[in-house]
This record gives C-alpha cells, sequence and structure tokens, in this order.
C-alpha cells in the first residue's frame, strides 16, 4: 500500500518553529503553537525535536479508541479525529509508542496530524527556508515509521550526543 | 477591547509580600508606549514618579519589567525586552533577547510581569494558563546557566505534567534567568535566556538578583492574541519572511564571519581594551569557527528565519563540552580580540565561561579588559589579581571572569562596572579619577559595544553613542540623528528583533504593526512622535539619575576619551573621532527632539508629546 510520509531529519531543525505557525493557520485559522499538529520539542537549546505522527503500520492509536473516534483516511494514510466521536479520554496517547496525540487545549480533542489532506503545510514552510528537516515522500508502508514514533526527550538525548559529543549525555537528564 | 496583539493582561508582582494580581494599562497608554521598552519607561515612572532621582535601582522597591510588545511572537523574531531602572546608567534600556519564554508568556494570557520588592528566599515564577506563583529556588541558587535550565526545565515539565497529566505531552516551557553574576550583583550582569541569549545592556540580571528572583518561566497553551486584521496579518507575515529567507550571507554567517572583517576591513575592532582596532589575524576568520566548532549551521528563535545563529562546541581538549553560539561578532570581539585572543577556541571557551556565569559578554569583558590595562599601566598589581594577568592569555580572563561573577579580591571591585571600578580603583590608589577614567570605554557608565567611532568606515560614528539614551548599547545607536534610531525604538518596544527588521521595507513593518494592533500607526507618527516621546522620556530618567550617580548635560553626552586618540595601527592610522562633528551633530539631535542645547527636553515638548507629568522633576535639570 503507498503512501505519503513526512521525513524529519531533526539535525536539520533550526527551531523555528514556523511548522508550527503554518500548521496551526492552517487548522485553526491563526497562530497556535500548542495546537499544531506538528510540536517542536526543546529539552535543551539547540536540541529541537519536530514531533508528529509517525503513521505506524498498524496504527495502535486507532485501535485503541474506545469510541471509534480516529479512523485511517484511506488515500494519505493518515489517522483521521472525528471530533464529534472523540470523548477526550486520552486512550490514543496513552497507546501511541511516541505520546504523539494530545488533547486540544480549547476543547480536549484527540489531535493528530491530518498530513493537511496530502499537502502539508508544515513541510512547505520548512522547505521554502531551505531546512528541509520535513520532507514530504510517497512511499509503502514500512515497519521502520513506528520506530519514528519515540518520545521527543529519547530522541533530543540521542541528538544531544550527535551534536555535542560525550556532554550531550549531561544535558538531557 | 483590548488592541490587538496583546494578552491585555500584565502581572504585578510584589516579592517582598508574595502578592501577585494582574493589571491592565489602557489603548491611551498601549497606543503612546506600545510595549517592552517604552512600556517599560512609563510603568517605572507612574510607580516612582518625582522621587525617581532618590531610587537605588538595587533596593527593593526598584521595579523591574519582563515585557513582551504586541508584535512579539506574531512577527518573525520573538524577543522579551527587560527593563527598569539600570543600576549602571540610573536610566532605563530596553534589554532584549531571543527566547521562546516571549511567545510562551503571551500563550498562557499574559504581556509581561512587573517586579517589585524582594524574596526572602530564592524564588523563580511559573506563569501559565491558571495564572502565576512564585516557586522556591534556593536548590537553584549558585547554579551556572546550563544547569539552571536543565533543572528548571525537567521540573517544570514535571510539575506540569502531574498537574494535568492527560493532555498528552507538555512540551518545554520557556525562561529567563540570571547566574552567578546576577545573584552576586555583579552591576552589569545580564538576564539570559537559553544557553547563550541575553538581555545585556542595563545590568539587570543584578536587579534580578537584587530581588533574590533566579529564574521567570512561561508556559501557555492558549493561541497568540487576536490581532486587529487577521487575514492582512498573515500575509505580512508569509511577505516577511519570503524576504529574510532572501538574505542569504546572513543566514549562512550569522555575525561569526566579524570577529576577523570588522578588525581588518572596517578597522573598529576593540583590541586590548580598545588599545588599537586594526587586526589582520586570518587565524581568526569565519571559516575557522565554522569548519571545526559549528555543530549546527542554522539555529533560529521562535519564529525566525534569519537564522543568524550557529552553535559551536568544543568536541576535544581541555575545554571540551563547551557550548555557546557563534559566539557572535560581539563576544569573538570582547571574548577575543578584546583580550588580545586570536584563537578560536580560546574565544570560544571564554565566551561559554561568559554565559554560564550570567555575565553580558559585552559588559563583563569590556572590563575584565580595562582591569588588565589598568594592570599594564602599573595601576593595579599582581597582588590586586592574586596572579600575574598578561594579555592575550586565556586563563588570565577565565580568572577574572569568575573573579569578577563571585567578587573576590578586585573581582569584587570590577564587578561594580568600569565605569565605577575606575572611581573606586582611583579613590584605592590615591590616583584622580581622571587618570583612571581615560582608560574606562563606556557612555553613561553602560560599556561600549564592539563597533568603534575613530575609523568612520563601521555602522557606528561621531555621535552614535554619545547621544544615545542607552550610553554604549551598539543595538540603539544615534547614528545620523533621530531617524536611524527610531527603528531600534520601534523593535525594542514592539518587541522582536533588530535581524528581522533591518532589510525588510519599513513600510511593510509598519503596515505588519497596523495589521496587529489597528492603532494608527505608521513609520512618520513613529518618528515624529511616537519614538521621540519613548526616546524623551529615556533622555529624562537618564538625566534625573540615582542617589549616588548623575551625569553632566553636554560633559557626559560624549564619546570616551580613548575615542579621541588616533588609532594607532592599520589602514586607518592617525585616524579619530571628528570632536568638531560630535559637538555639530549632537546640538542638531537636541534640536530635532526639541530638548535644549543641554539635552533637557524643553516644556513645549514634554505638552507635545504628553508628557507633561515629567516638568515638575525635568524643570529642575532646566
Amino acid at each position: 500500500m503507498s503512501s505519503i510520509w513526512i521525513v524529519r531529519d531533526y539535525e536539520n531543525c533550526s527551531g523555528c518553529r514556523r511548522c508550527e505557525l503554518a500548521c496551526s493557520m492552517h487548522h485553526e485559522g491563526w497562530m497556535w503553537p500548542e495546537a499544531s499538529r506538528i510540536r517542536v520539542f526543546m529539552p535543551f537549546p539547540g536540541v529541537e525535536v519536530p514531533h508528529l505522527c509517525a503513521q505506524c503500520d498498524d496504527y495502535p492509536c486507532v485501535e485503541s479508541c474506545p469510541v471509534e473516534a480516529l479512523s485511517v483516511d484511506g488515500g494519505t494514510t493518515a489517522v483521521i479525529v472525528d471530533e464529534e466521536t472523540c470523548i477526550g479520554c486520552g486512550a490514543c496517547a496513552k497507546a501511541c509508542p511516541g505520546t504523539v496525540p494530545y488533547l486540544h487545549p480549547r476543547d480536549r480533542k484527540a489531535t493528530i496530524c491530518d498530513l493537511c489532506g496530502g499537502d502539508p503545510e508544515c513541510v512547505k514552510v520548512c522547505r521554502e527556508a531551505g531546512y528541509n528537516a520535513l520532507r514530504l515522500v510517497h512511499e509503502g508502508m514500512s515497519g521502520h515509521r513506528k520506530l519514528f514514533a519515540r518520545n521527543p526527550v529519547d530522541v533530543a538525548k540521542d541528538l544531544a550526543v550527535k551534536f555535542f559529543g560525550e556532554k550531550g549525555e549531561e544535558l538531557i537528564v | 477591547m483590548t488592541p490587538g496583539g496583546y494578552a491585555g493582561k500584565w502581572l504585578d508582582v510584589d516579592l517582598s509580600k508574595d502578592k501577585i494580581r494582574e493589571v491592565e494599562y489602557g489603548d491611551k497608554v498601549l497606543e503612546q508606549y506600545l510595549g517592552g521598552r517604552g512600556l517599560a519607561a512609563k510603568v517605572l515612572w507612574d510607580k516612582v514618579g518625582d522621587k525617581y532621582p532618590e531610587l537605588d535601582p538595587l533596593d527593593p522597591k526598584s521595579p523591574l519589567m519582563v515585557y513582551t510588545g504586541p508584535m512579539t511572537g506574531i512577527y518573525p523574531g520573538s524577543r522579551i525586552c527587560v527593563s527598569g531602572k539600570s543600576p549602571v546608567s540610573m536610566g532605563t534600556v530596553g534589554s532584549t533577547a531571543a527566547t521562546e519564554f516571549a511567545n510562551e508568556i503571551k500563550e498562557a494570557g499574559y504581556d509581561g510581569v512587573t517586579f517589585t520588592g524582594k524574596a526572602d528566599r530564592p524564588v523563580y515564577l511559573l506563569v501559565t494558563d491558571d495564572g502565576a506563583e512564585l516557586m522556591d529556588a534556593g536548590h537553584l541558587w549558585g547554579l551556572d546557566g546550563e544547569k539552571t535550565l536543565i533543572k528548571l526545565n525537567k521540573e517544570v515539565t514535571a510539575e506540569l505534567t502531574k498537574r494535568k497529566p492527560n493532555v498528552g505531552l507538555w512540551k518545554d516551557p520557556g525562561m529567563v534567568y540570571i547566574g552567578p553574576a546576577g545573584e552576586n550583583m555583579v552591576r552589569n550582569a545580564a538576564v539570559m535566556a537559553k544557553i547563550c541569549h541575553a538581555c545585556g545592556y542595563g545590568g539587570y540580571g543584578a536587579l534580578m538578583g537584587s530581588k533574590n528572583l533566579k529564574a521567570v518561566v512561561a508556559k501557555g497553551r492558549g493561541p497568540l492574541p487576536k490581532v486587529d486584521a487577521p487575514e492582512a496579518a498573515k500575509l505580512l507575515w508569509r511577505r516577511t519572511h519570503q524576504i529574510l529567507i532572501g538574505r542569504t550571507a546572513m543566514r549562512r554567517q550569522g555575525t561569526g564571519y566579524a570577529g576577523y572583517s570588522v578588525g581588518a576591513v572596517t578597522s573598529s575592532e576593540p583590541i586590548r581594551n580598545w588599545q588599537e582596532e586594526w587586526h589582520d589575524e586570518k587565524s581568526y576568520g569565519g571559516p575557522m569557527f565554522e569548519h571545526r566548532y559549528w555543530v549546527k549551521k542554522k539555529w533560529a528563535d521562535f519564529n525566525c528565519t534569519t537564522n543568524c545563529m550557529k552553535i559551536s562546541c568544543i568536541k576535544t581538549g581541555k575545554w571540551k563540552g563547551d557550548i555557546t553560539d557563534m559566539p557572535d561578532y560581539e563576544l569573538q570581539a570582547y571574548c577575543g580580540t578584546n583580550f588580545g585572543i586570536y584563537d578560536p577556541e580560546a574565544n570560544i571557551h571564554l565566551s561559554a565561561l561568559a554565559d554560564q556565569l550570567g555575565h553580558s559578554g559585552i559588559n563583563g569583558p569590556n572590563t575584565a579588559g580595562f582591569a588588565v590595562e589598568l594592570h599594564q599601566r602599573d595601576i593595579l598589581k599582581d597582588s590586586d589579581f592574586g596572579f600575574k594577568p598578561k594579555w592575550g592569555d586565556p586563563d588570565t580572563f577565565d580568572r577574572i571572569m569568575r573573579m569578577m561573577a563571585n567578587r573576590e579580591k578586585i573581582g569584587d571591585v570590577l564587578a561594580e562596572g568600569t565605569y565605577r571600578a575606575a572611581l573606586k580603583i582611583a579613590e584605592m590608589k590615591g590616583l584622580k579619577p581622571d587618570e583612571l577614567l581615560k582608560y574606562a570605554v563606556h557612555v553613561k557608565g553602560i560599556e561600549i559595544g564592539a563597533h568603534g567611532t575613530r575609523s568612520d568606515a563601521d555602522y557606528t560614528h561621531d555621535i552614535s553613542y554619545a547621544a544615545n539614551v542607552q550610553g554604549g548599547d551598539h543595538t540603539s545607536t544615534s547614528v545620523d540623528g533621530y531617524n536611524d534610531m527610531s527603528g531600534a525604538v520601534f523593535t525594542d518596544s514592539a518587541v522582536f528583533c533588530n535581524f528581522t527588521y533591518y532589510g525588510v521595507p519599513q513600510s511593510l513593518v509598519f503596515d505588519f504593526a497596523k495589521a496587529i494592533t489597528g492603532f494608527d500607526i505608521n513609520l512618520h507618527k513613529w518618528r515624529s512622535e511616537t519614538g521621540p516621546r519613548i526616546v524623551t522620556l529615556q533622555r529624562a530618567l537618564l538625566m534625573l539619575g540615582g542617589p549616588d550617580l548623575k551625569w553632566t548635560p553636554v560633559k557626559d553626552d560624549d564619546n570616551p576619551p580613548r575615542f579621541y586618540e588616533p588609532l594607532p595601527s592599520g589602514p586607518y592610522k592617525g585616524k579619530t573621532t571628528d570632536r568638531k562633528l560630535v559637538d555639530e551633530k549632537l546640538k542638531a539631535y537636541n534640536e530635532t527632539l526639541g530638548w535644549d542645547e543641554r539635552g533637557i527636553p524643553t516644556k513645549e515638548t514634554l505638552k507635545k508629546l504628553d508628557l507633561g507629568f515629567l516638568e515638575k522633576s525635568v524643570s529642575k535639570l532646566r
């Protein structure tokens, strides 16, 4: 099954967070970083980790939903939240190996990247600025994707060592 | 209804009484002063009034402002502005730094915080969507910058997760904090952000330290404030970023290539406390920093595509693990050439050390260089330092910066900043103040940024510092009378970065300001009315002075003596700042702003700018 996926090259992330601004302008109509479907974590300055749905091939979040509010889009393979049905229980966040979904600050509805229907705003602004920390690919589903569903602090621990060598091990605790 | 761009609420925190309340400011005050630098000066006056000259900036009654502005977070290049009565100049400085704290506090629903009083124990303020509270900081007191932010980040994230465990992962809070230099009230200490960003000018780190305030932390989950014309603002946001993205050299190098070029090309870089301003040390070229030390070459802060920051890290040898930015030009100069050092690795180490100690990387090292020149002139002795200081020796400056931060030996005197240290050392050694002040490179107590005026080839000239209401601050110079400075007054009051302002058509920036606030705001009005109002207020406060320090009009509206010594070397050898031009331009500057020939605002000007409340105090200066 072919699908689109956002490649994330963490070391290219400048930390500008335009992805958060572009995403929230698209989905919320205004700049709202905490309602962005992609959120940039920064456990230590310089170690910025864009955190977004990895589209696991077995979709544990969809499986976990007690009210079947989550589904997979047949075209993009993104997870779609039916906000009418969602009861804000947070089961999807707990089921996600990277704790990617979160409850929207306005109404506590599960919030997950929908790939903007196939043309993600975050990728566009990242590419425009030449960072290419986020890139769009059309590839077959793969088990590797689920490995990207990691807690951003764990990702940051690895990145810190990559950037700062041994010192990196002391920076994120 | 609150104007666009503002959350609409400020926090007033009385640290002595542990009391926090919310305050609002009316539309008129906001339109007249915007936020940040402008609003802080106004709120300071409102709190202190005609007693201003009697207020010691380090007294508990002295207010400290940590303010955003209406454009913060929305216009590219988000920053926070720290202000209050400056312990070094006795006036006010709008001292800004890039940090996510700025957008986080707005997302929490507040535009800023005003602190008064003094906590009876070390504390930090935590601001969230649910309000603000003082938290114990006993365990953070004494920690360097790196350890402070690691601990705070972890404990605040854990606390927020505990309070609201089911909303998903909590993203990191934003914060500003002080290091040991601020805690020990080193008079020119910085308020720090991230690892190496600093609200450097003004000495507000000392003000935080005097209040037992270690940090201010914010985490908000709300949107950025609503704006007056959202669709226009979104278009302007895209357009501004397109322009910034096109500035390729700035994005590639930041100011990290200037440590070589400002010395070699424009001959305006401090060398051994400004004894020279020229060098041709190719070992100090930008690529020598980039190739070996830059581990992240495109580093930006919230909503910025200029990404002038690059992260340096030393991975081998005795300074292994030191992390800072490029360093940026100012610190390449002040923690490098100013010490007689042309080794990128030593420069990165000393810059990182300044950051960790919470020194302002311009001001603290200016004082350290001043001290070593006094030793060179045989005024200070080995015994004052406890060792033999040497130009070009990283260990010398490593030790002096630590001695200043910890107030040890001569460091205790140097911790008073260059100007006051000169007076104290003169007294200690039985010398006339002028014998030391001729080596003190400051204007009105604020040590001068790393751009000299003698070659006249840099952007800084004759009255750039002499007329500046923020003294030696190189980010707010008066280049050609008032007009050019009005840009910095604007960015510091709307609170966003200079480096996302210069290079963007000013008409576009002001259209953006109008789309955000809905105010009747444009370039002409800013230059003729709003900017002059803020600068005139700042000038009045600066000249009203403090209990132990008052500047003399005209005499102190001047460059330091060193800037009139002929340049001893380089392509501009023999050149010096033109005294006649300084005098002429100062007159024109005062006239442009409606100040009398001594630079004191006239009654008519105060009335015209709606600053009538200053008349009683200012009349005493005339």
